[in-house]
């Protein structure tokens, strides 16, 4: 090991280097005691008062979605009507769970899968995107009824039976390409 | 006496197209204590605001238009071409697949936060990276954080990096040193 005193903080091995930056955030600790003060506890409140808002968030993902679909049926699968439905399709994945409705988050998913890995996008059944973005609406509007869960699951594995499916008959000719997809994720819920 | 964070000595920029989810992250840093969180809505103004304003953490999405969190987050890793290449990133976003978090860690990310968002997950990775920080590593195809967070005594798999002693450095956390001194 060589060490090089004109770059402190550095160490050069023979085929890289280890860096131990300046820590800028040094700045921000504080020694100074605040016993009551809980700062998790204070941006739950907020995010529950913000919460009022969140039915009206997620109508309006959902008319995005809409509108995505739309634009598929209008110009066809191109550059940009693929990205708006996907883009539409994975902030639903991530956000509607944040928003109080996890239900539709693996209706989006299975979306998302069938945008990302369809080798050609002009192949996918319309009908199918029209069943994922109908289950979605579905699912956020029966939001408060009792039994909403079992809904939501029926449709959940009807479709994504159906994306496997049809992602594995499409790629049959890439090996490979499919591996660990249908696994669980590898990176567990934040909470 | 424990140490703690003072938000309000760090500067946020927040990248997402959505901007509901750019409302969350918001409103909970500001309960943190955050006063400057400046919000970007794609790629190429993060970019911008990276540059203009050079925060003290940068949260980004992963899918958004013009260009993605991921080349973002390369771009922000070229030693040289901005002021701080060595700024965190949190990677906050909806892929969840391994293939998704190797290549988020590869691109040079300094944590990867799954959605749904909690307030618990996003002030713990802040509190991580403040007060423990990773050195970075420098090698032909990749300049990062350290993507070594520990030492496996059992690793069988090929060695990327080639030297002439163990290549992990022993730091004290900023955590530990402000309680040591305090």
């Amino acid at each position: 090991m060589m060490r090089d005193d004109d770059r402190p903080g550095v160490l050069t091995f023979a085929d890289h280097e280890i860096i131990k930056p300046v820590n800028k955030l040094a700045k921000a600790i504080s020694r100074v005691s605040l016993p009551d003060d809980d700062p998790v506890a204070r941006a739950e409140a907020a995010m529950e008062k913000l919460s009022s808002e969140f039915a009206d968030w997620m109508m309006k993902e959902c008319d995005r979605l809409d509108a995505a679909r739309d634009g598929i049926k209008q110009h066809g699968f191109n550059k940009a009507t693929i990205a708006e439905l996907f883009h539409s399709a994975h902030d639903l994945k991530g956000d509607a769970a944040t928003f109080g409705y996890p239900l539709t988050t693996p209706v989006a998913r299975s979306l998302c899968m069938l945008l990302e890995y369809s080798p050609k996008h002009e192949r996918i059944p319309l009908l199918l995107i029209d069943q994922h973005v109908d289950a979605v609406r579905a699912i956020v509007r029966e939001h408060s009824r009792p039994d909403v869960q079992q809904l939501a699951n029926r449709l959940t594995v009807k479709l994504t039976e159906v994306v496997q499916h049809f992602l594995i008959h499409e790629n049959r000719h890439r090996p490979g390409h499919l591996d660990g997809l249908f696994d669980a994720p590898l990176v567990p819920d934040s909470d | 006496m424990a140490a703690r964070i003072d938000f309000n000595r760090l500067r946020f920029v927040i990248i997402d197209d959505n901007a509901h989810m750019r409302r969350i992250v918001r409103t909970l840093l500001h309960s943190f204590g955050a006063r400057e969180v400046i919000e970007a809505e794609d790629g190429a103004t993060g970019l911008e605001a990276f540059i203009h304003h050079v925060p003290d953490i940068v949260i980004t999405d992963w899918a958004m238009p013009i260009f993605d969190g991921l080349e973002l987050t390369r771009m922000i890793r070229q030693p040289g071409a901005n002021a701080n290449p060595f700024v965190p990133i949190i990677m906050l976003t909806g892929h969840s697949e391994k293939k998704h978090v190797m290549a988020a860690r590869d691109a040079g990310v300094t944590e990867f936060l799954a959605k749904p968002l909690s307030a618990k997950a996003l002030y713990e990775r802040i509190l991580n990276i403040v007060m423990n920080p990773r050195p970075f590593v420098r090698t032909k195809t990749y300049f990062g954080p350290d993507r070594r967070r520990g030492v496996v005594s059992n690793y069988t798999g090929p060695e990327r990096r080639k030297g002439e002693r163990a290549d992990i450095i022993e730091q004290h956390s900023l955590y530990d040193k402000a309680n040591m001194s305090s």
